[in-house]
């Protein structure tokens, strides 16, 4: 089958939604299947194969933070051009209601769309204010899928009708093993941190206010925080002066140190605060079986099987998370009863597994057509 | 003797004209204050007014569209504080705006270009209406920061004004560095 994927994020930033493409792309190409994905990019940012750059995305504000998107009349012809050109059997766009490619897409394109939703937002009245137009490009999708029950909800309270939920895949082989970074986890324990500095839902400060209560308590206990954006000194300047030897920060890291840095900590914590539907890198870090504390949200209860594959904590409650955090670092048979609990529970998860419901999806839909295949509607606006 | 009190009295009466035209001038200040901030809260009600209607006129595509929407929505649902809200706003249109060829891709749409003079008068006014708006309130500053004022209290209970800075051009220069990245 010919599978056309848009992405509404640019490329060359690290993210959910990407790496989801990325790896549902790759496993759709392995069962034989011919994809191409459109997706903002950078002109110089190297592209795998299947990948085609619409172009630099631009910074604007979005939904109370910084996003990079692709919008404006030049996509518009970029991806009409890619829809003409593709001849694709189904069009799958992701977030189709993020003010990017994907809703482009749909404006443009005419035949079998499939819809996959990945934020677990608040009912937005912007939205809501603005359905007349949404509606005109999401009503031509035919199929919808959700990662979690909660981007669901947001789903059908958003847009109504309904949708499939299909949770996000992990690539579990790819964080099976890994050499722990040098010096890590140490004496004295470790606890790890992966995902955006500078993004309060991501919890940074929940854990690093955790930390404060730990850290005095456990002479040797250090934290490892990897991420991107953020100002390290800024970081910093939030530990009290007397634990800051013992907050490592790495800022970003590639994809196979993220794996070592999973490898390299006693416990991973998931602070997040909301706003997280699904929770990938919980995920991966339960394919690397490392014990897990998150936070009580319903991404990650579901994930965690309701805690029996990793312990939850009060959501945006540092005390409780020091409390959760600490009964687990002096209770190693605990760890490594949640570790083998994670690893049964991701194996679920695996891209393999998930890619084939995905292409159940699009067989669905196709046969639901009138239309044989995708077409790009005239220029102009429809 | 006589002549002594005289120009005793007539010092005191001096001194109290004086104090009392300060105060008197600092409670104007204040009122300017007030009026400055009432034309501001205008001009950034007017600009999200416009912003809107170009969001919803069907002349932009639907991703500019919706950013628009959501920027407007933003700096009126008070979520967040409104200089931050309204810079987002600025950076909305900025966004729209500075796309190459974004004039010309619009050339041929009917009231397009009245709608987008129109954007960009309102982005104009708020420009200057923060600026004048600033100019009173650091006169204000000012005269409250003098030593007479203060001892004598001159300002009364009247809280010493805040300036308000925003992101308020729309010329495309600024995109990168303003959001520091």
């Amino acid at each position: 089958m010919k599978i056309g994927i848009v992405c509404p994020y640019s490329w060359d930033m690290p993210g959910g939604v990407q790496q989801h493409i990325r790896d549902l792309s790759e496993a759709l190409i392995d069962e034989g299947h011919e994809v191409s994905v459109i997706s903002p990019a950078d002109d110089d940012t190297p592209l795998p194969p299947y990948v085609v750059g619409a172009g630099r995305a631009v910074p604007v504000p979005y939904n109370g933070s910084v996003a990079r998107l692709s919008f404006g009349f030049l996509s518009v012809s970029r991806v009409r051009r890619w829809v003409k050109e593709g001849g694709f059997d189904v069009l799958h766009v992701h977030e189709p209601a993020v003010p990017s490619l994907s809703l482009l897409a749909c404006w443009v394109a005419s035949g079998p769309i499939v819809a996959t939703v990945h934020t677990a937002i608040p009912r937005s009245r912007a939205l809501v204010s603005f359905y007349p137009v949404l509606r005109t490009a999401l009503e031509k999708i035919n199929g919808r899928i959700a990662v979690s029950e909660a981007a669901r909800t947001t789903l059908v309270e958003h847009l109504g009708g309904d949708a499939v939920v299909i949770p996000n895949g992990v690539a579990t082989r790819r964080y099976r093993k890994a050499d722990p970074l040098p010096g890590w986890p140490g004496k004295g324990g470790a606890i790890g941190f992966l995902g955006r500095l500078d993004e309060p839902r991501k919890g940074l400060s929940v854990l690093l206010k955790a930390f404060e209560i730990l850290g005095p308590q456990r002479p040797g206990l250090r934290l490892l925080v990897a991420g991107p954006s953020g100002d390290a000194a800024d970081v910093l300047n939030r530990v009290p002066a007397g634990l800051r030897d013992r907050v490592v920060l790495l800022g970003q890291v590639s994809e196979e140190d993220k794996v070592r840095v999973l490898h390299s900590v006693d416990v991973f914590c998931s602070p997040n605060t909301g706003g997280e539907s699904f929770g990938i890198v919980t995920a991966e870090a339960m394919a690397a079986g490392v014990p897990i504390v998150a936070s009580d949200i319903e991404a990650f209860r579901q994930v965690l099987r309701g805690g029996e594959a990793g312990e939850l904590f009060a959501t945006g409650d540092p005390a409780d998370l020091a409390r959760t955090a600490g009964r687990l670092l002096d209770d190693a048979s605990r760890r490594s009863q949640l570790s083998a609990a994670a690893l049964a529970a991701v194996a679920d998860y695996d891209w393999s597994v998930v890619a084939r419901d995905v292409f159940s999806v699009y067989e669905t839909v196709v046969l639901g057509s009138t239309q044989a295949a995708v077409t790009a509607l005239s220029d102009g606006f429809p | 003797m006589i002549t002594d009190c005289v120009s005793i009295v007539a010092a005191a009466l001096l001194i109290g004209v004086y104090v009392s035209w300060r105060a008197g001038r600092i409670d104007r200040l204040h009122a300017r204050v007030e009026m400055a901030r009432a034309a501001l809260d205008v001009t950034l009600l007017r600009r999200s007014s416009v912003a809107l209607e170009l969001a919803t006129s069907g002349l932009l595509d639907p991703a500019t569209s919706l950013l628009l929407a959501g920027a407007v929505h933003g700096a009126r649902s008070g979520d967040r504080p409104r200089d931050l809200a309204e810079s987002d706003l600025t950076r909305a249109l900025r966004a729209a705006f500075s796309q190459p060829g974004f004039r010309s891709s619009l050339n041929a749409k009917e009231g397009a270009d009245e709608l987008l003079a129109e954007v960009e008068a309102a982005a104009h006014q708020v420009y200057l209406a923060r600026k004048f708006y600033n100019d009173v309130v650091a006169a204000t500053r000012d005269a409250r920061r003098r030593p007479l004022a203060r001892v004598l209290r001159l300002s009364g209970r009247a809280k010493a004004p805040e300036f308000f800075e925003m992101d308020d051009s729309l010329a495309a220069e600024k995109t990168s560095a303003s959001l520091g990245l």
